[in-house]
């Protein structure tokens, strides 16, 4: 019988998390927008600690994004925010910057750190290293093939992440473009919403048909993806190979769409670790998310048959 | 061209954290652009090998090469880096042991690297190369520069969001060498955190395939569809008379009129030369010049312009004074508009180019010279661009020597009278106005 891997989704409210878990998902990732980006909503730490609290009760993880490039005017309270997430007892830090790391291991050595380098965790060894400086997970780049995935789990020594589902991150830049674009054109944004609630998308002139979302916040500007990753239907790759946990981005979706997504997911792993040698993919999984799809943006295996060169 | 910086002109007032020389690193995409960056000024230079390196379509060093780019830096006491910085997949791994022995063996003073597993390889197989961490890694803060110290690295490349105060607190937290950029092009995203070129090309930006993405144009929309909880099919919405409006071609809203400039990414390219002081103040230890693409003209142009500053500077800090003529040279090369990036505040609208793009640089590299005879005044230079008699051309050289003139007769090594050089590095004869020596450069208006 093989391992059964994690379902993590990222939630934005004690609501979704009660949904998400209720759907089938059993860990969560959350984070306050002071500390961490691209998430569907905002934890004070109180709303931290009741989470925690919530996800025992439900046997469910409860991760905490720290996900930020960090300048030195916020290293103080980084350090205070640690403190506090140490003693609501979450149960794992995502991070990318190792300033992260370093904080951590001098203040809250107990605390298990998932290294999170977006587009950057591109091979098991860097992993390891990470893993030999305190990491206990590697989420892997989402601009990996299968085959690159696949043959890098036997040789990580740390658990292993991987998204199968939603949106990705394409490009992230600390400067507001946005802002800085309808300024120039003479119409300028004060008070306007330039989030990722407004709908904004980009579309470049040989691809009429991609529409990648565009939105800034504290962190500057980030532009997403035009397609969602869904690997439902080759979901038993995956499995066969052992990685830990499967990620389905939640941002800049409906919580009815999130729900309708885990629960596909939740019967594929349940259906596969029941009998391995026997399963087969049920098209129905699909056809409920297909149902749910916003029509504009495609369902894609992303980088996961692509060959890139360079 | 536009002046380098905006109206308001800014000043780091904090302390000074010490005074003392910095290195000036320049690009050099090749053995010939190697030599002219250190004849014209560079302490050192960084260059592609033929793997790992960022800049795949660059015409990148065999470590033949190498050797002799090291033996010529050499003689001016320069160094020779080796980027080293992309972000290794699995495939990649095997073989980066052998590849760095080779560059310790060809004479690289450092690597620059941005792959952790690429720092940690070099430091147990070649612990006499210097490992440098990359502007990859976007490092913005004191304490991740502390975690590469202590790694074991003696520098770090700052990411361009670091701001000139950072700097200084970090320099006063970590006792380790800051590298940042001061010239050049500049990813407008952290760099690193940009996969555009992957998305649009299936060309990893990671590992050298970047094909610049951001400087492409944009149109920028709001979705106007109902939110949806199910998304219904086009039938039914043409079927429903309040739905109706959001069908194709009203259901999203452009962001722009027809008069509008697209929206783009693509930034200003840095130009802190009116900035020197400051950056020597809060211990940039090395000043880095952006452009293994750029041609020979500008990476001699830009090297020689911060050379003179750096310089000035350092021989009586207290009447320094920029010279007009630095920002006229550095215009002659810029292929942007230029900024200061974020070292005094993040860029705004007026740091992007939304124009059309402005035409290359305004001059071109006309000759090289070859030899000057001091008795008749003649030189003999070494053809690069058509010229001509009568074109009017300007001879520049390390150390800001400078005249302009007009070409009067010319003539091939024969003898013969020429009227035009017309053959690239076809070796020509004429009368100069003032002395010149072996390398100094002719360019003329475009």
């Amino acid at each position: 019988m093989c391992k059964k891997p994690e379902l993590l989704v990222p939630a934005g409210s004690l609501e979704e998390i009660s949904a998400y878990l209720e759907a089938g998902a059993n860990a969560v990732l959350i984070g306050n927008v002071e500390y961490a980006m691209r998430l569907p909503g905002d934890f004070s730490i109180e709303d931290i600690r009741e989470a925690v609290a919530y996800g025992r009760q439900h046997n469910a993880k409860i991760y905490v994004s720290i996900s930020k490039l960090f300048h030195n005017e916020q290293l103080e309270e980084l350090k205070t925010y640690i403190l506090h997430l140490a003693d609501a007892g979450v149960d794992g830090i995502q991070f990318g910057d190792p300033a992260v790391l370093r904080l951590v291991k001098e203040i809250a050595p107990q605390l298990p750190l998932h290294w999170n380098a977006e587009m950057t965790s591109t091979n098991y060894s860097t992993a390891n290293y990470w893993g030999d400086r305190g990491a206990s997970r590697v989420v892997l780049a989402r601009e990996l093939n299968m085959d690159e995935i696949t043959e890098m789990k036997p040789s990580l020594r740390i658990e292993s992440e991987v998204q199968v589902h939603g949106m990705t991150n394409i490009y992230h830049s600390k400067r507001r473009l946005v802002k800085s674009y309808m300024t120039h054109q003479g119409r300028p944004v004060s008070g306007s919403d330039l989030s990722s609630k407004r709908g904004l998308f980009l579309i470049e002139a040989e691809r009429p048909n991609e529409k990648y979302p565009i939105y800034e916040d504290e962190n500057g500007t980030h532009i997403m993806s035009s397609d969602d990753l869904c690997i439902l239907e080759d979901l038993h790759v995956l499995l066969a190979a052992g990685l830990d946990s499967f990620k389905i981005e939640t941002l800049m979706k409906p919580m009815s769409y999130n729900k309708t997504v885990i629960q596909a997911y939740r019967q594929a792993i349940d259906t596969y670790i029941e009998n391995p040698e026997d399963y087969e993919f049920n098209e129905a999984w699909m056809d409920e998310i297909r149902r749910v799809q916003d029509p504009e943006r495609e369902l894609s295996f992303g980088f996961f048959y692509k060959e890139q060169v360079y | 061209m536009q002046t380098t910086t905006k109206t308001h002109v800014h000043k780091y007032s904090g302390r000074r954290n010490r005074l003392s020389k910095p290195e000036l690193l320049a690009p050099a995409g090749n053995l010939e652009k190697l030599k002219f960056a250190i004849h014209y000024g560079a302490d050192a230079v960084y260059i592609g090998g033929q793997k790992y390196g960022l800049r795949s379509n660059a015409d990148n060093f065999s470590f033949e090469e190498m050797r002799e780019g090291v033996e010529f830096a050499k003689q001016y006491g320069a160094k020779v880096f080796v980027a080293t910085n992309i972000y290794a997949h699995n495939e990649d791994l095997e073989g980066i042991e052998e590849y760095l022995r080779n560059l310790y063996n060809a004479g690289i003073s450092a690597i620059i690297v941005a792959d952790p597993i690429i720092v940690e390889t070099a430091q147990k197989a070649v612990p006499g190369l210097e490992v440098h961490l990359s502007t990859q890694q976007s490092t913005v803060n004191w304490q991740a520069v502390q975690f590469w110290k202590e790694e074991g690295l003696p520098r770090v490349v700052l990411g361009r969001e670091t701001s000139m105060e950072e700097i200084e607190e970090i320099k006063r937290h970590v006792d380790v060498e800051i590298e940042a950029f001061i010239h050049g092009a500049m990813c407008s995203s952290y760099s690193g955190r940009c996969v555009l070129s992957n998305h649009f090309t299936d060309r990893d930006s990671n590992r050298g395939g970047c094909c610049q993405s951001c400087r492409w144009k944009y149109d920028l929309f709001e979705d106007a569809r109902p939110e949806a909880e199910t998304w219904i099919s086009e039938e039914e919405a043409l079927s429903d008379p309040v739905l109706q409006k959001f069908q194709l071609g009203v259901n999203q809203l452009p962001q722009f009129t027809e008069d509008d400039n697209a929206f783009t990414m693509g930034s200003k390219d840095l130009c802190m030369i009116e900035h020197v002081p400051d950056l020597i103040d809060v211990g940039v230890d090395s000043f880095k010049i952006e452009g293994r693409m750029k041609s020979i003209h500008y990476v001699a142009t830009v090297v020689n312009v911060y050379r003179q500053a750096i310089d000035s500077y350092m021989a009586d800090p207290d009447n320094y004074v920029l010279k007009p003529e630095w920002i006229e040279e550095i215009n002659k090369a810029a292929n942007r508009p230029l900024n200061t990036g974020f070292f005094y505040d993040t860029p705004d609208h007026e740091d992007h180019i939304y124009e059309p793009e402005e035409k290359a640089a305004p001059y071109d590299f006309a000759g090289l010279v070859m030899e000057y005879d001091s008795k008749t005044g003649m030189a003999t230079v070494q053809q690069r661009n058509h010229f001509k008699p009568g074109q009017e051309v300007e001879f520049f050289g390390p150390g800001g020597t400078f005249f302009k003139q007009t070409v009067e007769t010319i003539w091939d090594e024969e003898g013969n009278e020429l009227d035009a050089a017309r053959h690239p590095l076809q070796r020509v004869k004429f009368k100069v106005n003032q002395p010149v020596a072996y390398f100094d450069m002719m360019r003329k208006k475009k």
